[in-house]
C-alpha cells in the first residue's frame, strides 16, 4: 500500500504545483494572470463542442457493435493468434476491447481482479495492459475532430500496432517478473 | 480508413444483432451511445477551460517555449516538419508531459490544442499530416509513467501491493511507444498512405 499512496501523493503534488506554480511563475514575469487565464479558457467550450459530432459517430458505432456481440465474436476469431503469442485466455477480451472502449475495458479489468484475485498473475497482466495501452479509437476520433481531419491516413494502423505490441509486451514482461521470482 | 471502419461497425452490428436476436439491445445502444457521447464532450468543458487557461498563462510567461526548447532534440527528430518555436510544438510537449505524469484530464486539452495548431501548418487541409499521425500514434501508445487508474483498481480489489505493476507497465509502454514510432515512420513512406493518392481514392 505504501508505494501506491506515495504515488498518489506525488501525482497530487504535481497537479497542485502546476495549478498554483504556473500562475506564480507568470506573475513574477509580470503577466496579467487572471486576464490571460480567462482569455485561454474561452477556447475550452468551443473545443469541447467541436468534437461532439465526431464523438457521437464513433461512440454510437462502437456501442452498437458491442451490443450486437461483435466484440465477443472478434475475441473468438483473434483468440488463436493471441494464444499463440502467449496471451492468457482470461485477458483476451480485455486485450481486444481496449482500443475501442475505455469504460468497457475498465469494467473487464475490475471483473478479472474480482474473479482471479488482486494478487494473481492474471490481475497483474490485465493491469499492466491497461497501464500501457490507450483507447485508440477514442483518441483518434477526438484528436482528429479538433483539427477537422476526415482522412486519417496511417494513424489508425500505427495506433493499433502500438496497442498490439503493448498487449504482447505486457504478457511477456509479467511472465518474466511475476512467474520467475 | 475511418469511413470503412465506421461503416463496417454499423453494418456488422445490424447483421449480427438481427442474426443473434439482439435487435432490441442494438436499438437501445444507438440512443444510449449518442447521449453518452454528448455527456463525455460536455463533461470535458470545465477541465478543458481550466487547462487551456493555465496553458495560456504558461505560454505568455515563456514557460512552454522554455520546456519545448529543452527537449527539442527529440521533438525535432519526431516532428521534422514542425518549426520548434511553433505553438503546435509547445502544445505537443505539454500533452506528452501531462500524459507521462498521468495527468490525463490535462493531456486531452493540450492534445486537442496541438492538433488545431498542426492543422494550421498542414499542407493538405482535411487530410492528416505526417506530424499529426506521429503525434497520435505516440498518444495512442500511452506514455504514462504511473498507471494511476490500474493501480487504483488493484488497490480497490484489495491487492497486497498494487504498485507492483508500475515497473511492468513502464517497460510495456516503452515497447508500445517505440513500436508506434517505428510503425508511423515506416507507414508514412508507403505509397498506400500517400497524401495525394488518398485524397483521390477515398470517397468523402
Amino acid at each position: 500500500m505504501s508505494i501506491a499512496s506515495v504515488s498518489t501523493v506525488i501525482s497530487n503534488g504535481l497537479f497542485l504545483s502546476f495549478v498554483a506554480g504556473i500562475p506564480l511563475y507568470a506573475a513574477c514575469k509580470k503577466v496579467p494572470v487572471y486576464e490571460t487565464f480567462v482569455d485561454g479558457a474561452k477556447d475550452g467550450f468551443t473545443l469541447a463542442v467541436k468534437i461532439i459530432p465526431y464523438l457521437v459517430g464513433m461512440v454510437v458505432a462502437i456501442g452498437m457493435f458491442r451490443a450486437a456481440g461483435g466484440f465477443t465474436l472478434l475475441a473468438h476469431w483473434f483468440a488463436p493468434l493471441l494464444r499463440l503469442l502467449g496471451v492468457p485466455e482470461p485477458v483476451l477480451p480485455l486485450a481486444l476491447i481496449r482500443p475501442f472502449s475505455g469504460s468497457a475495458s475498465n469494467s473487464l479489468l475490475v471483473g478479472l481482479i474480482h474473479q482471479y484475485g488482486p494478487n494473481s498473475f492474471i490481475a497483474h497482466v490485465g493491469a499492466t495492459m491497461m497501464g500501457s495501452t490507450e483507447t485508440t479509437f477514442y483518441v483518434v476520433a477526438i484528436y482528429f475532430a479538433a483539427a477537422n481531419i476526415r482522412r486519417t491516413r496511417h494513424a489508425i494502423p500505427a495506433g493499433l500496432i502500438a496497442d498490439f505490441v503493448g498487449v504482447v509486451a505486457s504478457v511477456w514482461i509479467c511472465r518474466l517478473v511475476f512467474l520467475h521470482s | 480508413m475511418l469511413n470503412y471502419i465506421w461503416l463496417g461497425l454499423m453494418v456488422c452490428s445490424v447483421i449480427l444483432g438481427v442474426a443473434d436476436g439482439r435487435t432490441a439491445q442494438v436499438v437501445a445502444a444507438v440512443t444510449d451511445s449518442a447521449k453518452l457521447a454528448v455527456t463525455i464532450a460536455i463533461g470535458l468543458v470545465g477541465i478543458m477551460a481550466l487547462w487551456l487557461g493555465l496553458m495560456k498563462i504558461a505560454e505568455e510567461a515563456g514557460l512552454v517555449q522554455l520546456f519545448a526548447k529543452a527537449i527539442s532534440p527529440i521533438m525535432r527528430r519526431l516532428f521534422p516538419d514542425v518549426p520548434i518555436e511553433h505553438p503546435a510544438m509547445g502544445s505537443m510537449v505539454l500533452n506528452m508531459a501531462a500524459n507521462m505524469l498521468g495527468l490525463n484530464n490535462a493531456a486531452t486539452p493540450f492534445g486537442l490544442r496541438a492538433m488545431e495548431e498542426l492543422e494550421k501548418i498542414n499542407k493538405t487541409p482535411g487530410t492528416a499530416s505526417n506530424a499529426m499521425c506521429t503525434f497520435l500514434a505516440i498518444n495512442t501508445s500511452s506514455v504514462q509513467l504511473i498507471p494511476a487508474t490500474a493501480i487504483a483498481f488493484l488497490a480497490a480489489g484489495g491487492a497486497d501491493n498494487p504498485a507492483v505493476i508500475v515497473g511492468t507497465s513502464i517497460i510495456a509502454t516503452t515497447c508500445s511507444t517505440v513500436a508506434a514510432v517505428v510503425a508511423v515512420k515506416f507507414f508514412e513512406k508507403l505509397p498506400m498512405f500517400n497524401r495525394r493518392k488518398e485524397v483521390v481514392n477515398e470517397y468523402s
